[in-house]
């Protein structure tokens, strides 16, 4: 069993719903981020997935891109994102929340496949959300990860045709990640209603659990999906609020910004576990 | 590694090593529809009687192919022609495939059109065929591009295009790409883009190359009528690559024909100076394809410079990175300087204003046709004319257009 798999079965054995966050590396600063992560574990985090900055990330919307932007103002290179990455196994908070990766395949290649795999389980990563690599193009990255027990989470989308769905559902491991509308990541007023019957289908399918992400940034959002996954992910809506952190006029010192992290994470949390 | 083929790309999209799809997988269905249709049209005579009519009565096809005279003897060698894209309708070899994909978005039944643009010329020619068919249309362009290149702008909106600034990254080309693709995403099932290179996921770079293939195949046809062979050098710039990768395509096969493409190389060979993707880039992969890119070592894009608005590009076609690995087209690179000489004298000797970009081609024809006998054949792609770049060129040459001309 992966660390993620093991994970979910404790979750689904304790009937509860996984909140799965995600920060951009380093934005505004790696320590920071560091600050972030730990009030989202104390909140009840499930998992956490750090965004990678990369300079043209398609698959983002704007409040990501513009966050990957700050981020690499402070010129952090993939070996001090891996070496943050590793010191969190040491955080007492953190260490017991698995840590996934997303970022674009741009910045995989470079190193190699079999080597980014290594070095990123080093770091104590335990999967890989790659939204730019589809599974057509996902072969040689799929076997890295399985030789090294790594999950590679794969999305599926409102446009993605029952067939195919399928052969996604096949190359996934770890849960699914179920894109809500098709689109960008980041913040929407509705969720369309064909997603509880996407979700609905895809739970007829396998028995991976289904983690639905892109546009959930509320916890009424949360109420109307809970009972057809098994969890949710919040990304813009967190990065939205790390992007008001500064020293400068008008921006949120660092303390304000954490409370602010916290009270979303905590009210997802409750609205994903109504009953306690 | 093995010889270049015209039967490039397979199935998933590839030109040996490079192409295919990285893209997020919302796009993957949308990219299919649009392969099958395509498929579909270039099967269809029909579609093709369409495209040929607008080609001619609209675009103004077949263009010229002309002897260059004056530049011939400045160089002193091999005969040089020139391929005349720059007497297209809106003046330069973007309206090929503008035309072609709008044709294309109006068969798949799409009712609205996006487009990305850098100094504009794909803008305004995506302008230009949406007008003329009825379709709304889009285009995202970064807002220093905006800026920069306000004559473009005006253009598109007299057209009834919607010019989107794009303020993200940095606010060029690449940023609009990054724009117009998420936008995509989000519009996908009334939406056709209309990329302007043979970069992108697959189908783009196929379907942008076999649009823009009618210049190859016009300029082969002619030298056979004309000049009774096949040229033996033929010389086109590469930013994107899709006036070579047009121009190049239907000569692949011919192993007689040397083809030389030419990158922006800018203030010089260090890195962020120039944007000479296959002389100093990597295989890495670049909005949505795997290809030749300019990046660091982590994978992040590096920034690019170039006189030319058009080749200022940190990624290239992977059409192109399957040429260079199998030695069929050799890429070279023309300084901003010596682009900046080139257009000076092609105007001066030849009556013509060369687009910035063709001056980089203009160049490395001088330079190869030096070197060769006086009974050899070089075209020259001229991809477009000049007068987009002359407030650049006079701003660069300390003169004002907005001025007092009356001593000049």
């Amino acid at each position: 069993m992966t660390p993620l798999e093991s994970t979910f079965a404790n979750l689904k054995a304790a009937k509860r719903k996984a909140f799965i966050p995600f920060l951009s590396l380093g934005d505004p600063s790696l320590d920071a981020t560091r600050i972030f992560l730990g009030e989202l574990a104390e909140a009840g985090a499930t998992a956490i997935e750090l965004g990678f900055p990369y300079s043209d990330p398609i698959a983002d919307g704007a409040v990501i891109q513009a966050s990957y932007t700050r981020a690499m103002a402070n010129k952090n290179s993939m070996a001090d994102w891996l070496q943050f990455a590793s010191g969190l196994g040491n955080d007492s908070k953190i260490s017991t929340v698995p840590r996934l990766a997303m970022l674009s395949y741009s910045l995989i290649h470079p190193q190699g496949l079999q080597n980014f795999v290594n070095k990123v389980k080093i770091a104590g990563i335990v999967g890989l959300i790659v939204p730019d690599l589809p599974v057509d193009e996902s072969t040689h990255l799929l076997q890295s990860c399985k030789q090294a027990g790594l999950d590679l989470i794969q999305l599926v989308t409102p446009t993605t045709p029952r067939e195919r769905a399928k052969r996604i559902l096949d190359s996934s491991s770890g849960f699914v990640y179920c894109v809500s509308v098709a689109g960008i990541t980041g913040e929407r007023r509705e969720l369309p209603q064909e997603l509880l019957g996407q979700l609905d289908w895809l739970r007829s399918q396998t028995a991976l659990p289904l983690c639905v992400g892109f546009g959930i940034s509320r916890p009424d959002q949360v109420e109307m999906l809970r009972n057809h996954c098994d969890g949710v992910i919040v990304g813009s809506a967190l990065v939205r609020l790390c992007e008001n952190a500064g020293n400068q006029p008008g921006k949120q010192p660092i303390t304000e910004v954490v409370k602010n992290i916290g009270t979303l994470a905590r009210s997802m949390v409750a609205a994903l576990n109504p009953a306690g | 590694m093995s010889k270049a083929v015209a039967s490039v790309p397979d199935k998933s999209g590839r030109y040996g090593d490079f192409g295919g799809r990285y893209v997020p997988e919302t796009l993957v269905a949308a990219l299919d529809q649009l392969e099958a249709a395509y498929e579909d049209a270039i099967k269809d005579p029909e579609f093709h009687k369409t495209f040929d009519h607008y080609l001619k009565h609209f675009v103004g096809r077949p263009t010229a192919l002309h002897f260059a005279q004056r530049l011939t003897e400045l160089a002193g060698g091999a005969k040089i022609y020139l391929k005349r894209e720059d007497l297209n309708h809106t003046g330069a070899h973007k309206i090929n495939t503008a035309l072609g994909q709008a044709l294309l978005a109006k068969r798949m039944g799409k009712t609205r059109i996006i487009a990305e643009t850098g100094a504009g010329q794909h803008g305004v020619a995506s302008a230009t065929a949406c007008a003329l068919l009825g379709l709304p249309c889009t285009v995202f362009m970064g807002e220093e591009d905006v800026r920069r290149q306000k004559l473009n702008v005006f253009k598109m909106r007299a057209m009834g295009t919607v010019v989107q600034p794009v303020t993200t990254g940095s606010r060029t080309l690449r940023d609009a790409v990054n724009e117009a693709m998420r936008n995509w995403m989000g519009t996908v099932q009334n939406t056709h883009y209309i990329l302007g290179s043979v970069v992108g996921p697959h189908p783009f770079p196929r379907i942008v190359r076999d649009f823009q293939s009618v210049i190859g195949s016009e300029t082969r046809q002619q030298c056979l009528e004309l000049l009774g062979r096949l040229p033996d050098t033929v010389i086109a710039c590469v930013g994107g690559g899709s006036n070579a990768a047009g121009m190049f395509y239907p000569f692949v096969e011919d192993s007689s024909v040397q083809l030389v493409g030419v990158e922006a190389g800018g203030r010089g060979p260090s890195s962020g100076n120039h944007a000479s993707t296959l002389s100093f880039g990597k295989p890495g992969v670049l909005h949505g394809t795997f290809s030749y890119v300019l990046q660091d070592s982590d994978g992040q894009t590096a920034d690019v410079h170039s006189i030319s608005a058009g080749l200022d590009y940190p990624g290239v076609g992977p059409e192109h990175s399957y040429w260079k690995e199998t030695g069929r087209v050799t890429y070279t690179a023309c300084e901003d300087g010596a682009a900046l000489e080139g257009f000076n004298i092609c105007s001066r000797l030849e009556g013509i204003l060369p687009a910035l970009e063709t001056s980089h081609a203009v160049v490395e024809a001088l330079r190869l046709a030096k070197q060769m006998p006086k009974d050899k054949i070089l075209v020259i792609c001229f991809s477009g004319r000049g007068d987009k770049d002359c407030y650049e060129v006079a701003r660069l040459l300390g003169l004002d257009l907005e001025g007092d001309s009356t001593h000049s």
